[in-house]
Parts: C-alpha cells; sequence; structure tokens
C-alpha cells in the first residue's frame, strides 16, 4: 500500500506542476488551453537539453524557458492582442505538438546520461522519511517531488498572504476594479501567464526526464488537459490542487497495480479510468454554491481600459 | 508615457478589412519562411512544393480534396457548437463514436444491399457522434456543468475505447497478428463521383443546408441568441434546454458523419487513429471562417492544401511533417492577431502629441 | 488668501471613434470646494473625471494638480497625485473583504498586516464618520456599505482630491443626507471635491461652484448662490424645457393582474420576495420604488413567467399565470409587454438588426421551420416612424445606436405587440432628458389606452410624478403602498429604508 501510494505522489507530480501552473494562470483571469502544449514543449525541451548537456538544471532550465516562450504567445494574442482565449490555447496545443515531434525526432529512443538519473534518484530526509507510513510515501522521493511540495506551498502563501497575491486575486476577479485600484493589469497578467506556463513545461518535462524517461510523442497523454480539470476541481486553490493531482497519479497507475495483483483487466480500458474520473470531477463541481469556490470572476474575459 | 494608443474601431471599410487578413497572412509566410530558412532548407522552394503537393497533379489534387471533405463536415458542426457558445472541443471522440456505429452496421450486415447497407451506416453514425454530443450537452443544460473539459475527456475516452476493441474483442484473426479490426466488405465501401468518393458531394450539400440552417431557420435563429444570451433567450421564452440539446445532436452528429465517411472510404475499417487531430483542426477552421458555413468551406480547402502539402514536402524534401504543423500555428497565430487590428485602431506617437508643449 | 487649484483641465478633447465625447472642455476646482459637474446623461462627465482618474486618455489639452502639469497614463499616476476617484459602478471586488478591497495596488511591504490594517481603517472611519466592517465581505454588502467602502479605500491613499460619479443613484433619501454630511466633513479637512450628478437639487443642495456639460462641450461654471434653477436647466439642455411630467387621473378602472402571497427565492436561495400582493389596474401607473435588489428584478421576471415562484398566485383577468413558461403565456394569447432593466442583455440583442429584434418574440407564432423576415420588414420600419428611432435603417445592428434609440427599439416592440399590461423596469436608465420625456409620453399614451403598467423606478421624484400609486419595496418586503401627492419624498426614503407604512391606499 505505501509502495502504491508513493508511486501515486510520483505519478501525480507531473499533473501537480501543471495544474498549479494553470491555477496561477487562471488567477490572473485567463484561461489557457494550451496546458498540453506547454507540458509537451517542456518535455521535449528538458529531455533534449538533459541529453546534449548531461546537466539536470540546465535541463529543468530549458523546459522553464520553453514553457515561458509558448505562454508569452499565449499572452501577447490574448492580453495585448484580446484573442479568444479558447481558440489561443488550442493553437498553443497543436503548435506545441507540432513543435515537439520535430525537435524530438532528433532524440527518438535515446537514453538519458548517468548524470541525469543520479541527480532525480531517491532522497530520504533524515527524520522526516523515518515518520511511520507518512514517511515513505512523501519523504523518500526524489529532488522533483519536493520541489512540487514548495511549489505549493509558496503558491499558497503568495495567493493568500502577500499584497502582490491580492493584487493578482483582484486582477482575475475584476480587471477593471484592479486597474481603478492602480494595478497594472496587464503586467500581472503577463507575468504569471508566463510563470503559470512555466511551471506547465516544468511537469512536463518531469515525464520526460524521470518518470518515463525516453522521448517519445505521446508522452503527455491529456495530461494537460486533466490538468486543466484539476483546477476545476481544487475550487482554484493549489493545497486542493495537491491533493487532486496525487489522487489523479494513483488513477494513472492503478492499471499496473491491478494486474501485479493479478486482476486482468484490458490496459485500454483502466486507461480510460483518469478521463472518466475528470468527467466525474467536472459535473461534482458544478454544485458548488459558496461564493470563494467559484472560478475568478473575470476569466477568459479579455480587458481593455476604454472599453465603453 | 506610452508611445502608442488604441481605440476600438466602430466600422472598419471591407476593403480595409481585407487588406489587413492579406497583411496577416503575408506576414505568417514571411515568418514561416524564416524558420524554413532557420532549419536549414530554401524558403521559396519549400512553399513551392507545397503548393506543387497539393495541387500539382491529379493524384495529389485528389490528394487535397480527400483531406478538405472530413475537415469541412466537421468544421460545420463545430461552427453550430461555437454559434451557441458552447465549446466543443469534442469533435474528435464525436468522429470516433460515429465512425464506431457506422462500423457495427457494416461489420453485421456485410451482405445488405449496398445502398442500404451505407445509408445505415450513416445514420448509426449521425446518432453515434450525435450521442456522444449529446452527454455533455445534457449536464450542460441540466446543470451548468463545464462542456470544455467534458467534451475534451470524451475524446481520450472514445479512442481508448476504440483502441481497447482493435486490440481486444475486435482484433481481426485474419490479420496475421497484425492488431486491426476487420475490413469491411465492398458493399460498405463509399462510391466513387469522378474518380473521388461521394463525401465531397456529401461535404457540398451540407455547407449549404448548415449555411440555410443557420441563417434561415427559427432553430439556426434560436442557436444565435442562445450564444449571445442566454437571458435573452428565456426573455423570448424558448425552450433553451432543448435548443442546447437539438443544437449539439446535430453537431455531433455532423462530427459523427465524417468518422463514417472516413472509415467507409479511406480506412475501410475501424482504427483508433482515424480521427487524425480534425475535431481540432476543425475548431481553427471554424473560427477563421468567422462561424460562416459558406466560408468554411473555403478555410477548410485552404487547410488541406497545406496539409496535403506539408505531407508531400516530407517526401519530397525530407522536411519533417511536423514542420508543417509548425507552419499551421505560425499562421494561426498572425491570423488570429489580426483579428486585433480589425477591431482596435493603434496610433504610434512618434511625435509629441498635439497640447503638449 | 488666493485659494490653491486643485484641478484645472484647459482645452481637454477626447473622441470614441467618430463621437466626440469631450471637446475643448474647461474645469478648475479649487482646495476647501465642493465642484459640481452637472449634464445630461452623455454630455461627457464621466469621460471627463475618467481623464483625471487616469483611466482615458485625454486625445489633446492640458491636466495640473496642484499647479503641475501631469500626464496620467494609468490609475496609478493619478492615485499617487491624491487623486481618488469613486465611480459609478463601484470598482470592488466581491469576494474580497473590506479590508482586502482597500489594500489592493498599495505597495507598501510584501505581506498583508490585518491587525494594523483593521486599527487604521477604524481610524479612518471614526475620523470621517463612516461605518464600514474591515472583514465583510463586499458580495454580503449593501449599496450603501459599498459607497463608504469606496470612500473609505481613497481616504486610505491619502487622496486629497475625491471624485464621485453619481453617487447618490442608488441611495435612499437618508443615506444620501448622510452621504453629504460626509461630503461637507471632508471639505472642510481641506479636500477638492467633485461630485457629477444630473440632479438639480443635489446640486443646489451640497454645491460651492457648478460646472455644466452640454453635449461634450462645457458650457459655463457658475457660484451656486448666485444660480437659479431654471438657468441650469437651460444651461444643460441648451434649451428651456419643461421638465414637468403630466398625470392624468382616469376612471373605470378594471382590475388586470392580480399579484397574491407571492414568495420568491433567488439564486443563492435566499427569500427575494416575501409575501407579496397587490392588483394591478387598467389605466394606472404603479410605481415599484426601493433601493436596488429589493426585489424588483424578482418580481418582473417572476410576472413575466422567467422566474419560478415558492408560492403565491399571479391572476391576469382571472388566470392564474403563475408557474406558466413564457412560451404558454404567449400561446395563451395574454398579451404582456416586459421591459427589462439590461436591455442589451436580455430585451434585444446588440449584434443583431432592428428586423431580427422584432422577430425575437413573434417567430414562435408563426408556422413553419423557416423565418421568412421580409414579412416583418413593415412591422419594423412602422415601429422606426412611429418611435422616430434614429438609425441607419432597419438593417442597423442595435448595438450600433445610441441609448435612447435602443430603449426606444424595446419599447416600440413591446408597444406594438398591444399588451394589455406593461412592465417597466428602469425604462429611462442612461437616457438624456428629451429621450427620457419622450418615454414618459409614450408610458402615458399607453395608459390612456387602457394599458396597467409596473413602473420600477430609482429616481424617486421621477416615480411621485409619473405613477398613481406607488409601492414601497425593502430587501423582498413590501413596506406599503403610497399615493403620491399624500405623502413626501423623505417618506417614501423611510419606507425604503424599512419603515412600515400604516394607511393603504386604493386605487
Amino acid at each position: 500500500m505505501e509502495g502504491f501510494l508513493a508511486a501515486a505522489v510520483i505519478a501525480g507530480t507531473p499533473l501537480l506542476f501543471a495544474t498549479v501552473g494553470e491555477l496561477i494562470t487562471e488567477k490572473a483571469g485567463n484561461l489557457n488551453l494550451g496546458v498540453e502544449g506547454l507540458m509537451v514543449m517542456g518535455a521535449v525541451i528538458g529531455f533534449l537539453v538533459g541529453y546534449r548537456t548531461g546537466s539536470p538544471v540546465l535541463a529543468c532550465l530549458g523546459a522553464l524557458a520553453a514553457g515561458s516562450v509558448g505562454s508569452l504567445i499565449f499572452a501577447v494574442l490574448t492580453v495585448s492582442l484580446r484573442v479568444n482565449q479558447v481558440v489561443t490555447g488550442l493553437t498553443l496545443t497543436i503548435f506545441g505538438q507540432g513543435f515537439a515531434s520535430f525537435v524530438g525526432s532528433s532524440v527518438m529512443g535515446a537514453v538519458l546520461p548517468y548524470s541525469i538519473k543520479e541527480f532525480f534518484q531517491v532522497i530520504a530526509i533524515p527524520g522526516l522519511s523515518s515518520i511511520p507510513f507518512i514517511g515513505p510515501i512523501f519523504f523518500k522521493q526524489d529532488i522533483f517531488v519536493y520541489f512540487g511540495y514548495v511549489v505549493v506551498v509558496a503558491t499558497s502563501i503568495y495567493l493568500y498572504k502577500t499584497k502582490k497575491g491580492l493584487n493578482l486575486r483582484s486582477v482575475g476577479e475584476s480587471a477593471a476594479s484592479a486597474d481603478a485600484s492602480g494595478i497594472p493589469v496587464n503586467l500581472y497578467k503577463y507575468v504569471h501567464i508566463i510563470i503559470g506556463g512555466a511551471l506547465c513545461a516544468l511537469g512536463g518535462a518531469y515525464l520526460s526526464l524521470v518518470t518515463v524517461p525516453v522521448w517519445q510523442e505521446n508522452i503527455i497523454a491529456g495530461r494537460g488537459w486533466i490538468a486543466v480539470a484539476l483546477v476545476i476541481f481544487a475550487s482554484w486553490n493549489p493545497i486542493k490542487a495537491l491533493v487532486g493531482s496525487y489522487l489523479f497519479g494513483g488513477l494513472n497507475i492503478l492499471g499496473f497495480r491491478l494486474q501485479s495483483v493479478g486482476i486482468h483487466i484490458s490496459q485500454y480500458l483502466i486507461d480510460m479510468l483518469p478521463y472518466a474520473a475528470t468527467i466525474f470531477i467536472v459535473i461534482i463541481s458544478t454544485r458548488k454554491n459558496k461564493k470563494e469556490d467559484m472560478p475568478p470572476a473575470d476569466l477568459s474575459n479579455p480587458y481593455f481600459r476604454e472599453e465603453r | 508615457m506610452k508611445w502608442f494608443s488604441l481605440k476600438k474601431r466602430e466600422e472598419i471599410p471591407a476593403k480595409k478589412a481585407w487588406l489587413i487578413r492579406i497583411v496577416a497572412v503575408v506576414l505568417s509566410v514571411l515568418c514561416a519562411g524564416l524558420v524554413i530558412l532557420l532549419l536549414g532548407f530554401h524558403p521559396f522552394v519549400t512553399f513551392g512544393e507545397i503548393i506543387k503537393g497539393a495541387l500539382g497533379s491529379k493524384i495529389r489534387l485528389t490528394q487535397t480534396v480527400l483531406k478538405a471533405v472530413p475537415l469541412t463536415i466537421t468544421t460545420l458542426g463545430i461552427i453550430i457548437a461555437f454559434k451557441m457558445k458552447f465549446w466543443n472541443i469534442g469533435g474528435e471522440g464525436q468522429i470516433m463514436m460515429g465512425a464506431l456505429a457506422a462500423s457495427v452496421v457494416a461489420l453485421n450486415f456485410p451482405d445488405m444491399p449496398r445502398g442500404l447497407l451505407l445509408l445505415c451506416m450513416g445514420i448509426a453514425a449521425v446518432i453515434g457522434g450525435g450521442l456522444w454530443a449529446f452527454i455533455p450537452a445534457f449536464f450542460k443544460a441540466k446543470m451548468g456543468t463545464n462542456e470544455t473539459i467534458f467534451t475534451l475527456m470524451l475524446n481520450y475516452l472514445a479512442i481508448k475505447f476504440v483502441t481497447y476493441l482493435q486490440y481486444g474483442p475486435w482484433r481481426d484473426p485474419g490479420s496475421k497478428g497484425f492488431p486491426k479490426v476487420a475490413d469491411f466488405t465492398q458493399n460498405a465501401v463509399l462510391p466513387n463521383v469522378f474518380g473521388l468518393h461521394i463525401g465531397w458531394i456529401i461535404a457540398l450539400l451540407l455547407t449549404v443546408a448548415i449555411f440555410l440552417f443557420m441563417n434561415y431557420t427559427k432553430k439556426g435563429y434560436e442557436v444565435s441568441v442562445v450564444g449571445e444570451s442566454i437571458d435573452t433567450a428565456r426573455y423570448a421564452g424558448m425552450n433553451i434546454q432543448s435548443i442546447i440539446i437539438t443544437a449539439m445532436l446535430i453537431s455531433g452528429g455532423l462530427c459523427g458523419l465524417t468518422g463514417m465517411i472516413q472509415a467507409s472510404a479511406i480506412e475501410k475499417t475501424l482504427t483508433y487513429s482515424l480521427s487524425a487531430g480534425m475535431g481540432f483542426t476543425a475548431i481553427i477552421t471554424a473560427w477563421l471562417s468567422r462561424l460562416n458555413a459558406l466560408a468554411s468551406l473555403f478555410v477548410c480547402i485552404a487547410f488541406a492544401v497545406l496539409l496535403q502539402g506539408g505531407a508531400y514536402i516530407q517526401i519530397s524534401m525530407q522536411i519533417p511533417a511536423a514542420v508543417a504543423d509548425m507552419i499551421q500555428g505560425i499562421l494561426l497565430f498572425f491570423v488570429l492577431s489580426s483579428e486585433f487590428f480589425l477591431q482596435y485602431k493603434v496610433s504610434f506617437h512618434f511625435k509629441k502629441a498635439k497640447g503638449v508643449a | 488668501m488666493e485659494p490653491v487649484k486643485a484641478i484645472e483641465m484647459k482645452g481637454i478633447s477626447k473622441a470614441f471613434g467618430s463621437v466626440k465625447a469631450n471637446e475643448d472642455v474647461n474645469l478648475t476646482v479649487y482646495n476647501g470646494e465642493i465642484h459640481a459637474l452637472l449634464g445630461e446623461n452623455g454630455a461627457g462627465k464621466s469621460t471627463l473625471v475618467n481623464m483625471l482618474s487616469g483611466i482615458y486618455m485625454p486625445d489633446s489639452g492640458f491636466i495640473s494638480v496642484y499647479g503641475e502639469e501631469v500626464r496620467f497614463a494609468s490609475p496609478k499616476d493619478s492615485i499617487k497625485k491624491g487623486i481618488g476617484m469613486i465611480h459609478q459602478h463601484f470598482k470592488l471586488v466581491d469576494v474580497l473583504s473590506a479590508q482586502e478591497n482597500i489594500i489592493l495596488g498599495d505597495r507598501q511591504g510584501t505581506f498583508i498586516k490585518r491587525k494594523k490594517l483593521t486599527q487604521e481603517i477604524k481610524k479612518l472611519s471614526d475620523q470621517y464618520g463612516l461605518d464600514v466592517n474591515p472583514n465583510k465581505k463586499v458580495y454580503e454588502m449593501s449599496v450603501g456599505e459599498k459607497e463608504s467602502l469606496e470612500i473609505i479605500k481613497v481616504l486610505y491613499r491619502g487622496a486629497k482630491i475625491l471624485i464621485m460619479d453619481e453617487p447618490t443613484a442608488v441611495l435612499t433619501p437618508q443615506e444620501t443626507k448622510r452621504l453629504f454630511e460626509i461630503i461637507r466633513n471632508m471639505k472642510e479637512q481641506g479636500c477638492a471635491i467633485i461630485i457629477i450628478t444630473h440632479k438639480l437639487n443635489e446640486v443646489m443642495e451640497i454645491s460651492d461652484r457648478v460646472t455644466v456639460l452640454r453635449k461634450g462641450k462645457s458650457v459655463g461654471t457658475v457660484n451656486t448662490k448666485e444660480v437659479e434653477v431654471q438657468t441650469l436647466i437651460e444651461m444643460m439642455v441648451g434649451k428651456k424645457i419643461d421638465l414637468a411630467i403630466t398625470k392624468e387621473t382616469i376612471e373605470n378602472k378594471k382590475l388586470l393582474l392580480e399579484v397574491d402571497g407571492l414568495y420568491v427565492m433567488n439564486q443563492e436561495k435566499k427569500h427575494a420576495l416575501t409575501d407579496i400582493s397587490f392588483s394591478l389596474y387598467s389605466s394606472e401607473i404603479l410605481g415599484v420604488a426601493g433601493v436596488a435588489g429589493s426585489g424588483q428584478k424578482e418580481l418582473c421576471e417572476t410576472i413575466a413567467g422567467l422566474n419560478p415562484a415558492e408560492k403565491g398566485r399571479i391572476f391576469f383577468e382571472g388566470e392564474n399565470i403563475l408557474g406558466k413558461t413564457p412560451q404558454e403565456i404567449i400561446r395563451l394569447g395574454i398579451r404582456m409587454g416586459f421591459i427589462p432593466e439590461d436591455r442589451l442583455g436580455m430585451g434585444l440583442i446588440g449584434s443583431m438588426d432592428i428586423v431580427d429584434n422584432i422577430i425575437l418574440k413573434d417567430y414562435q407564432n408563426a408556422p413553419g421551420l423557416f423565418l421568412k423576415r421580409s414579412r416583418y420588414y413593415e412591422k419594423a420600419n412602422r415601429i422606426v416612424d412611429k418611435l422616430d428611432i434614429q438609425t441607419p435603417g432597419i438593417f442597423c445592428p442595435v448595438k450600433k445606436l445610441s441609448g435612447g434609440n435602443i430603449q426606444k427599439v424595446l419599447l416600440g416592440r413591446e408597444i406594438d405587440s398591444d399588451p394589455r399590461v406593461l412592465i417597466t423596469a428602469y425604462p429611462v436608465r442612461g437616457l438624456d432628458i428629451g429621450a427620457s420625456l419622450t418615454i414618459y409620453d409614450l408610458l402615458n399614451e399607453q395608459k390612456k389606452k387602457g394599458v396597467g403598467i409596473l413602473f420600477i423606478g430609482e429616481d424617486l421624484d421621477v416615480l411621485m410624478d409619473l405613477c398613481d400609486r406607488v409601492m414601497v419595496f425593502c430587501g423582498g418586503e413590501m413596506m406599503g403602498t403610497v399615493d403620491p401627492s399624500q405623502v413626501t419624498k423623505e417618506e417614501i426614503g423611510w419606507m425604503m429604508a424599512g419603515g412600515k407604512m400604516k394607511q393603504e391606499v386604493r386605487a
């Protein structure tokens, strides 16, 4: 059981980065449906840089850069040029997939250098990892998983305890009010769309550098879309996003688990589980009444100050 | 002090609007050319090859039209949903379910007379695709469930399910270990007209039909009103739930029909890769045609040229097919951006504004 | 001592597309002065002050603050100069608390220090006599509380120049009185205050000087003490105009609509209407007064069949129509017109042309699958002619028309169906005086024809001048029905705030 849960945390980590990334983007009032594209861009650039340089840090930085550039395109189109966000996000996904399959064709089937594997091996945190049950699940993991915790905690503090975080929430809730309060709305949108996009890409890089770790074109397999749904499930709250991501990580690996205990169901049917569960989540999240659990009120509305 | 300012335009002369769009296309071609150059290929040669590959010979032209047919029909389906502001991203799944339903008929009644069998397959496909769109439509209408994610997840469910069938229960024992579904009999394959399968006629007819539906019928009017404002629709006494569900049945039904055409005329069987991203591409083409059915025909043909040309340069110039995808993306980014310049007027202040000392 | 010029605007022009919202406008405001900006809807008052608050940038002209020339690129620049703006539509974030709204955009420190903040807010509230609970969420606040919050928000930033855009539009007479006390208080502390309004009595009551705008141009600035109301009207409208609204009492009334014990829930499952009973007769205008959100919207929509009721009955000429859908009501041949509050969001479709908007309620009655638009061209032309709608043609998208003409399209369609009952929610909101008077005339004309009109209003003077009887709502309850000739505005205001009236008035 502990082994399964620890594996669920690993499988949930790419989702976690993508979900928190999309959450930050949506807090700025922009719905970026290009998560899938950003993840695949991060995955391919992360892999490529890791493969060529052997440096895990450079690989991660490469992925972050890829996500930043990808989401910058989205930001220019939706914030400055006020193009429809749904269509732009989809275009970004199509573009990202084309980009990744082109860039990745040179490293198809390649194996990452040992230095990378070494860097991402399991590091037990002294003390914490010896807590019964909790320890082996959460504190005998690789450095990437730990960074995930840091991102969640940092995002929560930022959103709910700092003035900048408050400003960000107001931009997503009511861009006009934020603007009237002297908050540079477009700057906030740009910065957070880019940070969000970079995090999504980092989630993709985790797949290509640690989980899989080979480059294949369909490596993301819809996780980007699940992340978009998880943001709804999490009611735009980073802590709930963590819970949701690990839950879905568990669903992702359930198939292997069932087979190892002798239950034989077609892998293809079990593969359907996370998607079906996402639908279920979207349906139950419809029934929310608390104002605080609602999406940012200004989500996907372009803002133009001189609109009359 | 900003060095430029924006103003919302009131009206833009048609000539100027076209000029802006053309500039966007030209810019995107230039930008794509730059990318091609950076990749170490000659841009003009590449573009020439794309055009040649799409229109250069009768066979290639046929291929282009064969790509335009499913794209057009799917686009029509998406247009109806988007006109209602129902973000149907589930075209892929609806195509898949349409193909699946048609295959059930084709594989179970292989000896039915050709016309009847094809008709039954078509009806089954429309129902299959329609039902797949009905599920999210039902939840949207009754509970207001977010349709974007819902339709999208249904894509994966449909594709995974067909994969399961292909690798499991429906695997053809006669295919020597290759995981594929049995081929359709000749009766289940669409006939050719002028050297092309009859799908092109269906696509043309549907384009006209959907154009008339959206612009001249009561239902089409209702779909537009619901898309503009649910409150106004409520005020006018429209039955909103029934409008959403009907429109989505049509939208999904059209996508399902695409699935049947692809399965019957192209693949001649059911495969999990048959939708080939068409459900997504159709969203872009629907948007670029500004949700106008007639315009979508031309946009889809242009896209088919790009797709076919892209496939051609892969062979003729050894350029990876993904380059065509990227060019597509670049083109889209530019054309989408041009919409902004249609709506806003940008003025630059290189000199200081009037009235400033 | 020479008074300090807080604000000086000179030769300001601003155009939106082809519309010149401001043309060569001048405005000077001194410290310790309450300066009223008077003008009709669409005269360019909001545009002018929005240039002071950094929302818009002028196309040409100078702005100086305390003698220093400024060019605001954003609200941030304006706030830095000590200008605080209270917008007509509050710029507050609903899900945030009062104190969170107050520190939005604040640049000092990284973290939110809630305790210290609460103390500071308390101190400010006491100083200016405002009442705000720092931890209350905005969506739980009344309009009056939101107004106070907006004021504290600008004071917290140390604003010395306050701009208020139509602050009294949504307040009861009592709340207005309180607001004016606060404004005078601020004046005494040396602030410069610009107050935008189109209500003449308020201008006379509160301001020291008035600048009048007309069609985007400044007509002049006068000392309030030295000017007559009639002069201000002339400056505002550009000609002598009779603002009096005619009211004719018509005998021989018949009962048309009877509402009996109506309870309605809103979307948040709270009571929007509690035990409402009243009767509407032919040839009368029955007014509904109340602060915004007292259940007016729910009342209109429930009668029109758009909103389900919890319990109660609504009789239309003896038939209970409650629980029937709008389609069923249309099919029963019940002729009821409804002018909703949100014209372009509910009554009309902005992007569609006049013809497509005219057929909105009719198309279902015509047989066949097709729309047959050409049948309605004549009707569209008739409405355009009859109501004198200024439009390039019947194929012009309605959102391109001016506010008054948009309202005429809506009213024209509803009147053309020959209704027995007409429900109108804020029919003159946002219209200029001329257009408003036209609408009142049209309503009176319908009244003469025997139509029973339910008139939801916000301006108490208009409600009292136009209506035969006025019902007063507070928090979804009916506080009473009054005869406008028998009560004062203050009494109605007292009822709007929750005071019950014992005596009932019969039609």
